[in-house]
């Protein structure tokens, strides 16, 4: 929709500025969605943001810099960004197997995928608790360990590369690949530089998803890991005996650092797919 | 001969695909596959390729038995119909694929994409992304990926079944010119009669998964071997229990030509410069044939519905017996 020409006055000097496309519909439609995002998303960041802001600069630091404080930090960011790398490969190895191969179970398998994503983090809490606790019938304890915390992230992070991968991958046509054999590439070569180029936005989309909620995570690792300061206590517990506490800048802060944190691994992931989805 | 395909049967389940084919494919030619939807041609290519496997069978290019190799191992080139682009590299990167995998010196990979896109007439679009061409141009940017390699044989399946009618006429055109410079032996799979016949050498007809006739387009279409090589390279009407073509019948306005039969114009179909003249004949079976005549003789012989005329074939005219071989 353009606003029509008038007669004698060429378009290409009108300011682009003015040339809005936006028909009443869309204009409703883009209003309706940036009052909801803004109620549900922008107002309560900027809140999150303000308050830890409101003890100044040295009291955030002094916050974060805290000893358990940021040894939970540390922990819960390192949990988070190994059980991302591993989803990577995993997620997308499942991914693959899921779209590519034909096996019997597959229709099951497609079901157990989700299950991490359906079940109720306290519930898989007690799931992980009774599978990896004291006494443990696999023999693996991981109880009261940063080993817990790692696991507890992998199980619920599990969906969120395969679901992304999947439908890219299912799109991916095979002939493109055909065409690439005949070429002479081999089977890895196909997959570094036809195929991986055009899953890495979906992956990067799945990585920051599986970061993001590793690094908030609690229900499903509080039983397990037993919150141990120095030792298996994470960042989400630390904010919430900040809050009972009755330290709200304090939790604000750690929340605000997690926030920018999350955001930078986000920007990092898109610049890393952008580089890897031009390379070929 | 440049493709020796011997005894290749290929079977997807219950269905055959391919029975006891056998092809030899010259060297340096234009030859079609052409045939019905669904009549194997396209497996024969693909297993020419070694996209796929034969059940049973050998194929052999350039005298060297190629059965068990794989695709890499072939040196073909492959065009599909819909382009299978690599749609995150730039054109000029698409056709440098196959001599980058071959790990050939950066300056003669640059030399031989410009000399390519310059064959294809894409040289200003090499920089684009795939997405920004139209399908002809992809399908021109296919080619000069799968020449690219220098491949023994060039293998193309439907190359121009995804483009539309005035664009397909160009390209298939622009492929016959390219042929002749290029001389790679060719190989296309088409089930347009028309594009066989116009560009290729030679044409190998594929019907239910077997071979119906192999030869040059002239050959076919004077002397096709069956009533199914008659009527899939055009038009047929029966006169006389064999099969005719339209145009291969002569009318007249009065008997006395040995041989004629009586019959009488039902209706007429005017199409552009030909005129389709149905016909019933005035035997007990009032069998409804069909003639084409131009329009000039149409207009200078009073042809029109209602009156009654003589036919007779043409001396020399191409005809099979109806429902069987010969």
């Amino acid at each position: 929709m353009t606003t029509p020409v008038q007669e004698g006055r060429p378009v290409a000097t009108r300011p682009a500025l003015l040339n809005h496309n936006l028909t009443a519909s869309s204009g409703i439609g883009l209003g309706i969605s940036m009052l909801w995002f803004s109620l549900l998303v922008l107002i309560p960041l900027a809140a999150v943001i303000a308050t830890a802001a409101a003890g100044g600069w040295d009291e955030f630091w002094r916050t974060i810099t805290n000893e358990q404080t940021s040894s939970a930090i540390k922990l819960t960011l390192k949990a988070a960004a190994l059980v991302t790398l591993v989803n990577i490969v995993i997620g997308t190895a499942i991914a693959w197997v899921l779209v590519r191969d034909k096996f019997w179970g597959k229709g099951l398998l497609e079901l157990i995928i989700d299950i991490p994503f359906a079940l109720p983090t306290i519930v898989a809490g007690l799931v992980l608790l009774s599978l990896y606790g004291v006494n443990s019938p696999l023999g693996i304890e991981v109880a009261n360990t940063g080993d817990s915390v790692f696991l507890a992230f992998l199980f619920v992070t599990l969906p969120f590369i395969v679901r992304m991968v999947q439908p890219v991958l299912e799109e991916l046509d095979e002939d493109v690949e055909e065409a690439a054999a005949s070429l002479g590439a081999s089977r890895v070569t196909i997959f570094r530089r036809i195929i991986l180029p055009s899953l890495a936005p979906a992956i990067a989309a799945g990585a920051a998803l599986s970061f993001a909620r590793a690094v908030g995570e609690y229900g499903s690792l509080v039983l397990l890991s037993g919150n141990l300061p120095f030792k298996s206590e994470v960042a989400s517990v630390r904010i919430l005996s900040a809050i009972e506490n009755d330290n709200r800048a304090g939790a604000a802060s750690i929340a605000t650092l997690l926030l920018v944190i999350s955001l930078l691994v986000i920007i990092v992931l898109d610049v890393v797919q952008r580089r890897v989805a031009r390379r070929g | 001969m440049s493709i020796e395909v011997k005894n290749i049967n290929k079977r997807f389940g219950n269905f055959v695909a391919l029975e006891n084919v056998n092809v030899s494919i010259p060297t340096g030619q234009l030859t079609a596959l052409l045939g019905p939807s669904g009549g194997g041609k396209t497996t024969l290519l693909r297993i020419i390729a070694g996209l796929d496997t034969a059940d049973e069978g050998s194929v052999e290019i350039e005298g060297v038995d190629a059965t068990k190799l794989p695709v890499q191992k072939r040196n073909v080139g492959f065009v599909f119909q819909h382009y299978a682009a690599f749609k995150h590299m730039s054109v000029a990167k698409n056709v440098a694929f196959g001599l980058e995998i071959r790990k050939q010196p950066k300056e003669e990979i640059r030399r031989r994409v410009d000399e390519l896109l310059e064959l294809v007439h894409l040289s200003q679009f090499a920089n684009r992304l795939p997405a920004q061409l139209s399908g002809g141009q992809r399908q021109r940017m296919a080619l000069a990926r799968a020449l690219a390699v220098e491949p023994t044989v060039l293998l193309l399946d439907e190359p121009f079944g995804a483009l539309d009618a005035k664009v397909r006429k160009e390209l298939r055109e622009w492929l016959r010119r390219l042929h002749d410079e290029v001389h790679v032996t060719t190989v296309f799979v088409t089930h347009d009669q028309e594009e066989a016949l116009e560009v290729s050498d030679e044409i190998v007809v594929i019907n239910e998964g077997r071979v119906e006739q192999v030869g040059s387009p002239d050959a076919l279409y004077d002397e096709p071997a069956n009533d199914f090589v008659m009527s899939f390279l055009g038009p047929t009407t029966v006169l006389d229990g064999k099969l005719y073509r339209p145009h291969d019948i002569e009318v007249f306005t009065h008997p006395g030509i040995e041989g004629s039969l009586p019959a009488r114009i039902v209706r007429e179909l005017r199409v552009g410069f030909e005129v389709r003249l149905t016909v019933e004949l005035l035997d007990a079976a009032h069998e409804e044939i069909v003639v084409t005549v131009t329009r000039a003789h149409q207009r200078s012989m009073g042809l029109r519905e209602g009156i009654d005329v003589w036919l007779s074939p043409t001396h020399a005219a191409a005809a099979v017996p109806v429902g069987g071989l010969n």
